[in-house]
């Protein structure tokens, strides 16, 4: 076995009860076309069911999309969780609808980077490329 | 030696079924590692208790919402299951959109459940290259059955067979005819078939088509493929499945299964030695730059690439009783 491909591998959620995943979609669609392999859970997931997919699938990295105004209390119970089961290596990043103001207390418990409507995908795709060679 | 302690460590969780071992575990398997083989040769002798379920059928037939479906009834009965769900990679950017767990929400916070979305990097057949030694893996963990659902799958898209004990096709209604259930491939390897969305019309004309076509079976064969009919996403005729299943597995335990071990054997014996004579003489041409040499040959038409290759075996043959 010699050639060894080694994939990034990212997860993208949308926690919470809103169900607009078009952006959600736009992203994973963006990631898929850089090359990477995306794992899409679709709509409605509690920070539970986040972090045991992102455990099972082995990803890379996290991007969770939430238009809903939970993130407040979904982002840090998702890190806690991460924390928790010990994927301390997984980045995360958030997309969606996130009041400025919001944005320092959401890096203060981990998450990366936080990108909001109007976001160039390539943006997200240079993003998802420096951070993840970054953690390896 | 740190490293075949780690390694020793990784797979000591894998036996334990630890999750983070096994995600870790299938990754390196995926990736080619070097560290593959190794993994694969320490979790080998623990495997062969699972039973193997194969779920395929065309894209849109519902194979994933009756996945989940079939994993709740085998759950309700107490067995641990793993999911080994394969799609599609991009032939042009070698990216993937892994989306079958979207039907299997239900089953991300279950213990008893492992699921394992796999990109087939372009390897054809319907499953990925790493499909089966990840179903080893979850065999290694003590799962007692592991689903394995191929890609949407055109008619040529078997290999499935070589990896799972019980092919289950599912199919839908209105999908094609008496002709197409009557072509090679797909409609020849199911153990069970089942027509999915079965509450839409034209669901009867479709199992009859299915069973004319099993009824034109001339080869003797004691294991007579059931035609079932579910709705997935009600769970109706679920609990079928799931007893056809058991049925097929019964019946494979009766004497048949040590046949098919056997010819499974003999196909992972041939394909891992293709690969490493493949690879063997490949990585010797390259370090020789016979490589690129044979390739501009073939390139101005100068040699045909069957005839290159039977002088490089030649040749290889020749020296390889040399270290």
């Amino acid at each position: 076995m010699s050639i060894k491909e080694k994939k990034i591998r990212v997860l993208i959620a949308k926690p919470g009860l809103d169900s607009h995943d078009r952006g959600a979609k736009i992203v994973a669609r963006a990631l898929r076309d850089a090359g990477m392999e995306v794992i899409y859970t679709g709509l409605r997931q509690t920070p539970e069911q986040i972090v045991e997919t992102a455990l099972q699938e082995d990803v890379d990295i996290i991007g969770l999309s939430i238009l809903s105004g939970a993130h407040t209390t979904l982002f840090p119970r998702t890190m806690q969780l991460l924390k928790k089961k010990g994927l301390t290596d997984v980045v995360v990043f958030a997309g969606g609808i996130i009041p400025e103001e919001d944005v320092p207390a959401l890096k203060k418990v981990g998450i990366r980077e936080v990108f909001g409507p109007g976001t160039p995908t390539s943006t997200l795709v240079e993003f998802v490329k420096s951070n993840v060679s970054k953690a390896k | 030696m740190t490293q075949t302690s780690n390694l020793q460590q990784l797979v000591q969780g894998v036996l334990h079924g630890e999750k983070r071992a096994i995600a870790k575990t299938i990754t390196i398997i995926e990736n080619n590692d070097p560290a593959a083989q190794k993994i694969i040769s320490l979790i080998y002798p623990k495997t062969g208790r699972a039973h193997i379920v194969g779920v395929t059928g065309p894209p849109g037939a519902g194979k994933s919402t009756l996945v989940e479906k079939l994993t709740k009834e085998m759950r309700k009965r107490r067995k641990t299951v793993g999911i080994v769900a394969v799609d599609p990679t991009s032939p042009f950017t070698g990216g993937a959109f892994l989306g079958d767990r979207v039907r299997m929400q239900d089953l991300s916070t279950d213990e008893g459940v492992y699921i394992r979305s796999m990109a087939t990097r372009n390897s054809p057949g319907g499953l990925a290259r790493a499909t089966k030694d990840a179903s080893y893996v979850l065999d290694a963990a003590g799962k007692d059955v592991i689903i394995v659902e191929t890609v949407g799958a055109g008619q040529a898209e078997v290999d499935v067979i070589k990896v799972a004990q019980t092919v289950v096709v599912v199919l839908a209604p209105g999908l094609g005819d008496d002709i197409q259930a009557i072509k090679a491939g797909q409609m020849e390897i199911g153990d069970i078939f089942v027509v999915n969305k079965a509450d839409r019309e034209n669901a009867d004309k479709a199992v009859t088509d299915i069973e004319t076509m099993l009824e034109m079976n001339t080869e003797e064969k004691k294991w007579k493929p059931p035609v079932l009919k579910t709705t997935a996403l009600t769970g109706e005729g679920v609990e079928k499945l799931f007893e056809s299943i058991e049925k097929h597995r019964a019946y494979l335990k009766a004497g048949a299964l040590r046949h098919q071990r056997r010819a499974s054997a003999e196909i992972e014996l041939i394909e891992a030695l293709k690969q490493k004579i493949a690879e063997s003489i490949i990585q010797d041409l390259r370090q020789r730059g016979e490589w690129i040499r044979v390739t501009e040959k073939i390139l101005v038409r100068e040699i045909d690439p069957y005839s290159a290759a039977d002088s490089l075996l030649r040749q290889r043959l020749r020296t390889s009783g040399k270290p």
